[in-house]
């Protein structure tokens, strides 16, 4: 039997976006399938709307929280330019799962900075195997806009090794019960983009 | 069965003070430390818990309740340390009854704090013990040791995290609340609680004859272990550096420390003994290092180990490399980022801190700024603070400023619980002394940045009980300031004219900006508002509020994102052609 590696996954995305929920559902969904954890995320002053990261690892032991560059199997990005931001997180081989969102950094909005226009070539070329959605636009249409962080989840859920039953029993424990069916669903359109890579 | 948890660092450490039965806790917040004792506060009654305006207040609560007997902790950041080295300092010589652990929280690479100070030097300035756990297990495990060991031997412990222990969650088996603390009350004996210097020469002597005990009890310690593996490179390690040396060095033997201070000698002594080369990895500065090198026993650390900032897996990478005597592999930047737009952290939507910014942009004045949101006014295109020191010191500065004959009129800028924290002291200063610097207290009734924090001005305690509001007003008056003023800085007009008022006279006085924050009521102040395009005349007057709810860009102009905008108004009252208003209105 070969030994399971550790799997790393990195989250990145801006201030509000749900990232934090999305890095414990994985934590839990890999305590469900038994395996060993670790997360880490950056609290504080990234709440008032700067970059935010988050990062999981799990498997049979975990020593370090945090992933070392070019070794994370999947990153995930709920904001576009997030993405290019945190690329050298990724391994060689990994999926990147990037939602089409923009959120308009506040040096962009003061003349500062510009967005950049080609970020969405640039990240095609950056990221062979990629997932680029419209998270916004399917988490409206299962019900809200601001599940869009379970839809990249449901995403990024293809690039990993946990049963699906981990993933459900993982969302149940940490979204509110009235919630639950929604966040579900959300979850279910990201997964069923999986061989779209 | 065990039961088991995923818990961060800081849960892990309310959870083993929970377990071993502490009585009272007191802390100040700060990041990376405030969710150790908000997590505590979860097991009231059964543990008394407060938020005390500052660090020395808490660490002093603390102590009280060690003298009965009873088990206490106090817990800050490492910049609060600072302020508690005073009660620290001494009551290290006098000595702990009740177990008494201070709970300190470093945070290496600055991610939120003005420096990045290594709080380990505490222990050997003061003699006391140093626990770092390296994961949320050890958190949990090593709060109840050095709750156990601060009786024992009779002085404070200190529990030492930093970012990524705070911060990380793991999975940690946990117990039931078991060691109840034995609270003997308060037994009189001077000569062992009266630091005069006839008595405190005595404990001054204890302190030394304490400390080979303690260093032999690190050697027997089991936070202490040697991981036996190649002998050919041995790495001594502490907190989350050792998780990165086992991934980096997953061959090499290991010497981790969990109780690191006093110096377990005759451990180090052995494990050097046991292999050809030695190592020691540690984060920030070169603490072990140093002691190992003047034991006599050859190592490196420092010359390939970084110093500043923070470790990781990746910096280690790199380190091996170059203590192999081999180049770094080369960083392949996968994707173009270069010229990436900074996401840097903003005063929220509808923030009042924004219309005391504005207003004070009206003048040509020093700001000597404080540690808070608002700290956040010196991003542009505020640009509104021009120096940031420490908690208290945007009041005391000003009066320095104006003293030393600065040609500009001196704003000093200060929060609420900031206020409280050590403000209060600098604005008694400035009346005392007959200063002339106008202090604006920007007061929206709760500790915003470190999570809405309730303080004495809040009107409610952390254990969720109604409590005195403290009027900053009454106290600056009680300080001797005549001239007190309090405004809605929503209204950006009267705002502007009662500190032009305030700048104008040759007197000392305070403005109190007033209103709470929208994030911590959990409603914003109004309905979204929305621009007018045919009205506005594109000249982008708004964005100097600095609003992340106003976005522009060149291909699609100036618009307000209705999904932040809090419908403060500001932009509308500055607007020049009247094009913002209320969403139903423009369209």
């Amino acid at each position: 039997m070969s030994v399971h590696p550790t799997l790393n996954v990195v989250l990145a995305g801006v201030g509000g976006q749900g990232i934090l929920l999305a890095s414990e559902i994985i934590a839990r969904a890999a305590m469900a399938a038994g395996f060993a954890v670790k997360t880490n995320e950056l609290h504080g002053m990234a709440q008032r709307g700067g970059s935010v990261l988050a990062q999981v690892r799990y498997g049979p032991v975990v020593h370090s929280p945090l992933v070392e560059d070019g070794a994370a199997q999947v990153l995930g990005s709920l904001e576009r330019i997030e993405s290019l931001r945190w690329a050298n997180y990724l391994a060689p081989d990994g999926l990147a799962v990037v939602s089409s969102q923009v959120v308009l950094p506040i040096t962009v909005s003061s003349g500062q900075a510009k967005y950049p226009e080609d970020a969405q070539a640039r990240i095609r070329a950056a990221f062979p195997r990629l997932l680029y959605l419209d998270a916004v636009g399917m988490a409206t249409e299962v019900g809200n806009a601001r599940c869009s962080n379970l839809v990249i989840l449901g995403a990024i859920s293809t690039g990993l090794t946990l049963p699906a039953q981990a993933w459900q029993e993982a969302i149940r424990q940490s979204v509110k019960p009235k919630f639950v069916d929604l966040n579900l669903r959300a979850f279910a359109a990201g997964a069923a983009l999986d061989g779209q890579k | 069965m065990t039961a088991t948890e995923l818990l961060s660092g800081n849960e892990a450490i309310a959870r083993g003070a929970y377990e071993a039965g502490v009585k009272v806790a007191a802390g100040y917040p700060g990041t990376p430390s405030t969710e150790i004792l908000e997590a505590l506060s979860e097991f009231k009654p059964e543990v008394y818990c407060e938020w005390s305006p500052n660090e020395k207040v808490a660490l002093e609560v603390a102590i009280g309740a060690s003298l009965t007997g009873a088990r206490s902790m106090v817990t800050m950041k490492h910049v609060g340390l600072n302020v508690a080295a005073d009660p620290l300092m001494t009551f290290a010589c006098i000595g702990a009854v009740g177990g008494l652990v201070i709970c300190v929280a470093d945070d290496p690479g600055m991610h939120s704090s003005q420096n990045e100070q290594d709080s380990r030097h505490y222990a050997r300035l003061a003699r006391v013990p140093l626990f770092e756990p390296s994961d949320s297990q050890e958190a949990r495990d090593f709060t109840a040791l050095a709750l156990e060991t601060s009786e024992r031997f009779q002085t404070p412990v200190i529990l030492r995290t930093t970012t990524r222990v705070s911060h990380s969650r793991s999975i940690v088996a946990v117990g039931e609340r078991s060691q109840l603390s034995k609270t003997t009350g308060f037994v009189k004996d001077p000569p062992r609680y009266v630091a005069v210097p006839v008595w405190a020469r005595a404990m001054r002597r204890a302190v030394e004859e304490r400390l080979p005990k303690l260093r032999a009890a690190a050697c027997e310690s089991a936070a202490n272990r040697i991981e036996m593996r190649d002998p050919a490179l041995g790495i001594v390690t502490g907190s989350v550096a050792y998780q990165y040396v086992r991934d980096i060095w997953p061959e090499a033997s290991v010497l981790k420390l969990g109780w690191g201070y006093p110096f377990p000698d005759e451990l180090i002594g052995r494990f050097a003994a046991q292999v050809t080369r030695l190592l020691v990895v540690e984060e920030l500065d070169d603490f072990l290092e140093e002691h190992i090198k003047a034991l006599g026993l050859a190592c490196e650390g420092r010359s390939v180990i970084p110093g500043v900032g923070e470790l990781s897996p990746t910096a280690l990478r790199a380190a091996r490399a170059k203590y192999e005597g081999r180049p770094a592999a080369p960083v392949h930047l996968r994707a173009e980022n270069r010229d990436l737009p900074l996401r840097p952290p903003v005063l929220c939507p509808s923030c009042p801190h924004r219309g005391i910014f504005y207003a004070l942009a009206q003048f040509d004045v020093v700001v000597t700024g404080d540690i808070g949101c608002y700290s956040l006014g010196v991003q542009p295109p505020l640009n509104r603070i021009d120096t940031i020191l420490c908690m208290g010191a945007g009041v005391s500065m000003a009066q320095g400023f104006q003293k030393a004959g600065e040609t500009k009129r001196i704003v000093g800028m200060v929060g609420d619980s900031t206020f409280f924290h050590s403000g209060m002291t600098g604005l008694l200063n400035i009346a005392y002394n007959a200063g002339s610097a106008v202090i604006i207290v920007v007061d929206n009734r709760t500790t915003a940045m470190t999570g809405h924090q309730p303080n004495p001005g809040s009107g409610q305690t952390l254990m969720g009980e109604a409590a005195p509001t403290a009027s900053i007003e009454a106290i600056a008056s009680a300080c001797g300031i005549k001239r007190v003023r309090t405004v809605n800085p929503y209204e950006l007009q009267e705002t502007i004219r009662v500190l032009k008022e305030s700048l104008e006279v040759n007197e000392p006085s305070v403005i109190v900006s007033r209103a709470p924050c929208p994030l911590e009521q959990g409603q914003p102040p109004g309905e979204a508002l929305a621009i007018n395009q045919e009205q506005c005349l594109q000249c982008l007057e708004c964005l100097g509020l600095g609003c992340p709810a106003l976005e522009h860009d060149e291909a699609q102009g100036l618009r307000i994102n209705d999904l932040l905008c809090g419908g403060c108004r500001m932009c509308k009252q500055i607007c020049p052609a009247e094009a913002i208003s209320a969403k139903a209105a423009a369209q």
